[in-house]
């Protein structure tokens, strides 16, 4: 897993790639929610994920919670089919705004 | 939506996060033996396990799906608690772990002890199952351990959900296999056959008007339980389809959800019964605690077996297993051990997966004690019926089992349980199908089976004419025989007593008339389940006439046979909303849905009582043994007076015989009049309609009620 951030005007880009499972989920959790903070605007660029386990979606949502409990707001943008079936069966999608691009996201943001 | 959630600060204050012991690089420390199962806990993981008879105890860990163990780990003598071996492994992964326990102790047949060592065993509070992650995927018949114990978190986001407590009296319960529910093509959903299918055909559900979904057996069982090879087409065949027969209690079945083979299954799950609560539908479980999947003396060891099996299983005194249940062993449920963990298993389903009720398979052997004889005062009955955890969860009794004991009406209830009614089943059948002398029965089971359950209301009374066990509805009309040759047991198998009439052909035919026929009384016995007090239940499919044909055990086939056909929805249109319009019929008018037994007096000074009984002349019914006329008036205004709500006058007739009748209607008060709800011995669309648009009678004396047809109207 590799992960890469960056900033768009106030937007923050996280773009996670590779899998997210059990050994990396801690790791992404960390420099996700270091984005965190009042007003925080978070897109997570989800194209290059290939696999995401139980712990990676668990992860995005404690993302959720911890970020949108200080004030701020998390969307995903470019959610692989595969990942997004899984998300929605599994009640994950529920919590998240998704979008077709990281533009679309940071224009909802910002 | 905002929380106050912040990153959980470092407890320091805490000392059981560290470690005490190791073994082969693993870190240990003693566990809590309660609960029991695996619990994640900071760090790692709580191990707790018991046996009243064994030795010693051994936790195995694998990496997922490896054949091999990745280590063996003794439970430290320091580490167990009466008979309870408890420990944390520090440092696991828990979405690649899976585990069992090896047991020592004796091997002495005759005194129940069938203890093995060289087998790795399940433990019965496994949340998750893995080795049958996808349904019909062969089992590798090698693997030293088939059904193997994963680690799950209890952390799903249910936001604002929990069980929807709909009054008992007012639920109209749909029977339906989660498999069958969506595998047909037909179906069109992206996952044939799983939870994730239902929760696509969600909106199906919300038309036909049923606020219940009863799903067959979810715990975790073995569809290759009983398996054989094909010897024509060299396939391995699914044998347990239904799945009553349980591997795992604290467990979904793995191969009921999309998401299964990546482990996900009980966020599936829980994700469907969220949105099936959002939709305001009830989600109950048929539970199966009267046997395990572990056969008699020559069935494999899964986990109970090698455990403890002197504690778990009806024994005779020659320690073979008592077989109550019809499948080889009997669970001993009234053993305080065995008790407990029913217990604990019914509050995990309850407060973890917010599942609304239970229905109990062979209910009665939960009533015996460990030898076998009937209980008057059941203790695992009383607890189940005073928790507090299960205390707004429905329970529902199968009354009887397979070793003989039937308690339909007199099942131990606690003011709590309700019972499927068997005998409504039957009276309804025979009356159906037109046999004399039923008319009194018929007036009990219209009225709640007050024979039955007096004192404990009409709620007790599960009401239903077809369910998973026997014909559907439509076979019901169709065949006088069953026909399960494709069982493959030269059809001795199912039920012979089917109540069940073929309207003058054995199966299908090109013969209008009897196709009118049939279609009508499908219609007639949808009137009936839907007019009669207590809780109607449906069998999936039965709403567009789905056909087993003829088969009434369809328990091994994963085919059409028990598929629900989709396309039935467009090619039965006519019966789908007849169903749609009778169960709209019944939730519009609550005197349908009575809290109490009705009594035939008048409660609130209205001039009639809240049942009078009429025949081919108003207040004059026919009890006689040749009557095949049965017919009923609810006062609205004295529903009003158990349900708080004022309700229309309500006629309802039921002619069986094969002629038709005129029947004088009685006077309305208050200058109301007589409006068609319901006319079976019309064709569509004016067999029914839909409340509010029922068109009012010319004739308010005379109505000709047709042969083998009912009739519903409606006063206001």
């Amino acid at each position: 897993m590799d992960i890469q951030i960056r900033s768009e005007g106030t937007v923050k880009v996280v773009t996670i790639t590779g899998t997210i499972d059990g050994a990396t989920a801690p790791v992404a959790q960390t420099q996700i929610n270091a984005q965190g903070g009042p007003g925080a605007k978070v897109v997570l660029d989800m194209g290059g994920v290939d696999f995401m386990s139980s712990a990676g979606l668990r992860m995005l949502l404690a993302a959720y919670r911890i970020i949108g409990g200080q004030g701020g707001r998390v969307v995903l943008a470019r959610l692989p089919e595969e990942l997004r079936d899984t998300m929605e069966l599994t009640g994950f999608l529920n919590f998240f705004q998704t979008f077709d691009s990281v533009a679309a996201g940071i224009a909802e943001l910002g | 939506m905002t929380t106050s959630v912040t990153d959980p600060a470092p407890d320091f204050g805490r000392m059981d996060t560290y470690p005490t012991h190791d073994y082969q690089g693993f870190k240990l420390r003693a566990g809590k033996p309660i609960p029991f199962g695996a619990t994640l806990v900071p760090g790692g993981v709580n191990f707790s396990i018991y046996s009243s008879h064994a030795e010693s105890c051994t936790l195995v860990l694998f990496e997922k799906g490896a054949h091999q163990p990745l280590v063996e780990i003794p439970f430290p003598a320091a580490f167990r608690i009466g008979n309870v071996w408890c420990m944390i492994v520090f440092g696991l992964d828990y979405e690649n772990t899976e585990y069992g326990y090896r047991m020592t102790g004796p091997f002495d047949v005759q005194a129940g002890h069938w203890f093995n060592p060289d087998k790795i065993l399940m433990d019965p509070y496994a949340k998750a199952i893995a080795g049958r992650d996808v349904w019909g995927a062969k089992p590798d018949w090698n693997d030293i351990y088939h059904h193997r114990a994963r680690l799950v978190y209890d952390d799903f986001d249910w936001d604002e959900d929990r069980p929807l407590e709909i009054p008992m009296a007012d639920l109209v319960v749909y029977e339906m296999h989660v498999r069958s529910f969506t595998s047909h093509p037909n179906a069109k959903v992206k996952y044939p056959g799983t939870f994730a299918g239902i929760r696509e055909k969600i909106p199906y559900l919300k038309e036909l008007g049923v606020n219940c979904v009863e799903l067959m057996p979810i715990y975790e069982f073995d569809e290759f339980e009983g398996s054989f090879v094909d010897p024509e087409t060299g396939k391995q065949m699914v044998r347990n389809y239904w799945g009553y027969s349980t591997v795992g209690f604290f467990a979904p079945k793995a191969g009921f959800a999309a998401t299964g083979k990546i482990g996900m299954q009980v966020d599936e799950l829980k994700a469907l019964i969220k949105e099936l609560h959002r939709h305001g539908i009830e989600v109950m479980l048929d539970v199966v605690f009267n046997h395990t999947a572990e056969g008699n003396e020559n069935g494999p060891y899964i986990s109970f077996r090698g455990l403890d099996n002197r504690t778990y299983y009806m024994l005779t005194p020659e320690g073979y297993y008592f077989n109550f249940s019809g499948t080889g062993n009997t669970l001993n449920c009234n053993n305080p051990i065995v008790r407990n963990m029913v217990l604990d298993c019914l509050r995990y389903w309850a407060s973890e997966y917010h599942i609304d009720g239970f229905r109990f398979d062979l209910a009665s052997i939960l009533g015996r004690d460990p030898w076998g004889a009937p209980l008057p005062n059941p203790p695992l009955l009383e607890t189940l019926a005073f928790d507090p955890i299960l205390a707004k969860c429905k329970l529902i009794a199968e009354a009887w089992d397979a070793g003989g004991l039937y308690q339909v009406g007199s099942f131990p209830a606690y003011g709590r349980w309700a019972e499927w009614n068997g005998k409504f089943r039957d009276d309804v059948r025979k009356f159906l199908k037109g046999e004399a002398g039923l008319t009194g029965g018929m007036a009990q089971r219209i009225t709640g089976s007050p024979d039955l359950y007096t004192g404990r209301g009409p709620s007790a009374s599960i009401n239903f004419i077809t369910a998973h066990d026997g014909f559907t509805l439509a076979d019901l009309v169709s065949y006088n025989e069953k026909h399960n040759e494709a069982n493959g047991e030269g059809n001795r198998d199912g039920a012979n007593d089917n109540e069940s009439w073929n309207c003058g052909v054995e199966g299908p035919t090109d013969d209008p008339a009897i196709n009118a026929l049939r279609r009508r009384q499908i219609k007639n016995a949808a009137v009936m389940l839907l007019t009669s007090q207590g809780v109607p239940m449906l069998l999936m499919g039965d709403e567009v006439a789905r056909t087993q044909n003829g088969n009434n055990n369809t328990y091994c086939h994963d085919n059409e046979l028990n598929w629900f056909d989709w396309s039935q929805i467009e090619s039965n249109a006519d019966l789908f909303r007849f169903w749609q319009q009778m169960i709209a019929f019944r939730r519009a008018h609550p005197a349908l849905r009575q809290r109490h037994h009705l009594s035939g007096q008048d409660h609130v000074g209205s001039g009639y009582p809240d049942i009078s009984w009429h025949g081919t002349q108003a207040w004059q019914a026919d009890w006689s043994g040749w009557s095949r006329l049965v017919a009923f008036m609810l006062c609205g205004k004295n529903a009003a007076t158990v349900t708080g709500e004022p309700d229309d006058y309500l006629y309802v007739a039921f002619n069986s015989h094969w002629d038709g009748h005129e029947l004088g209607l009685p006077l309305l008060p208050d200058g109301r009049r007589w409006h068609v709800a319901v006319n079976t011995g019309m064709p569509a669309p004016d067999d029914v309609f839909a409340p509010g648009a029922e068109p009012v009678l010319e004739n308010q004396i005379l109505f000709f009620a047709g042969p083998r047809s009912a009739v519903v109207l409606v006063g206001r």
